[in-house]
């Protein structure tokens, strides 16, 4: 079964405020002239940003915002985020792999920037709502 | 600089207790946009059952990225930070993180491997509260990037 896609805007705007909430500071994350310097197109998206969006999305499937009992991903493709007001934007699909006896959903993620995967072996399990 | 491998299966002492607030919880959820009410408002979290307002699931990253600075200043070990890569994270729950709860943090090497010319590192880091109640397990695997 196919759950319905959700989508999630980024502007750097939301990178500072993580930045802050999480406490990772790392320049690559609000400084294009470091990020540059490293190697990469520009401020990219904290991978742990990207997931939580992503978990985001599998509480919204679940019903529950406590539902989660095991989430893992694999970051792939960095998540570059122009300097503009309509930053970028992360699209989220999943499939239901599994539903066992003892009342987990399994699901298999997808999340892409552009159109190209930026998580591999994303997955959650997620008990019943209630 | 590589890293040493008779570290794979070494814990790091237990950190210094975190006392998880309800406003951080707040700040964190907003950050990310979850506006769930479970985890703004306390009466809404206690309608499931929790104590007070419930952390998001990845919440467990600000004390885990915190706790690993035990790992990444440890000369012994060897991250050279200025090459790592996020490469893959785990959050496995016991029970979900509330406001109120006291963790600490256990870290443990679990794997180095070399592929490539580049090193990966994967650490468990177990959370529990300070009475020993394990709340989740999380895993991170870093990538070490190659001298080009």
């Amino acid at each position: 079964m196919e759950l319905p896609t959700q989508t999630f805007r980024v502007t750097r705007a939301d990178l500072v405020h993580y930045a802050g909430a999480s406490g990772d500071f790392n320049p690559i994350h609000w400084s294009d002239r470091f990020a540059t310097k490293v190697g990469l197109p520009g401020v990219i998206a904290h991978g742990m940003f990207t997931m939580a969006l992503v978990g985001r999305a599998v509480t919204a499937w679940a019903g529950a915002p406590d539902a989660v009992v095991d989430y893992n991903v694999r970051f792939t493709r960095p998540v570059a985020v122009p300097d503009d007001d309509a930053g970028t934007e992360i699209v989220v699909t999943a499939v239901v792999r599994e539903v066992t006896e003892d009342g987990l959903t399994r699901l298999d993620i997808t999340a892409t920037c552009l159109g190209e995967k930026v998580l591999s072996q994303a997955r959650a399990t997620v008990r019943a709502a209630g | 600089m590589s890293l040493d491998h008779s570290f794979v299966g070494r814990s790091y002492p237990p950190t210094a207790p975190y006392q998880v607030g309800r406003e951080k919880i707040r700040e964190f959820a907003t950050a990310i946009g979850a506006t769930d009410p479970a985890h703004h408002d306390p009466e809404a979290a206690r309608k499931l059952g929790h104590s007070d307002v419930v952390a998001p699931p990845t919440f467990p990253v600000v004390l885990t990225m915190a706790a690993s600075r035990q790992l990444i200043e440890d000369p012994a070990l060897g991250i050279d930070y200025s090459r790592v890569v996020h490469g893959d994270q785990r959050f496995a729950y016991t029970r979900p993180v509330v406001a109120g709860d006291e963790l600490v943090c256990v870290n443990t090497v679990e794997d180095i491997t070399s592929r490539g010319g580049h090193e990966f590192l994967t650490t468990r880091t177990d959370v529990s509260t300070t009475a020993g109640e394990p709340v989740v397990a999380v895993w991170s695997k870093l990538v070490v990037r190659g001298e080009a």
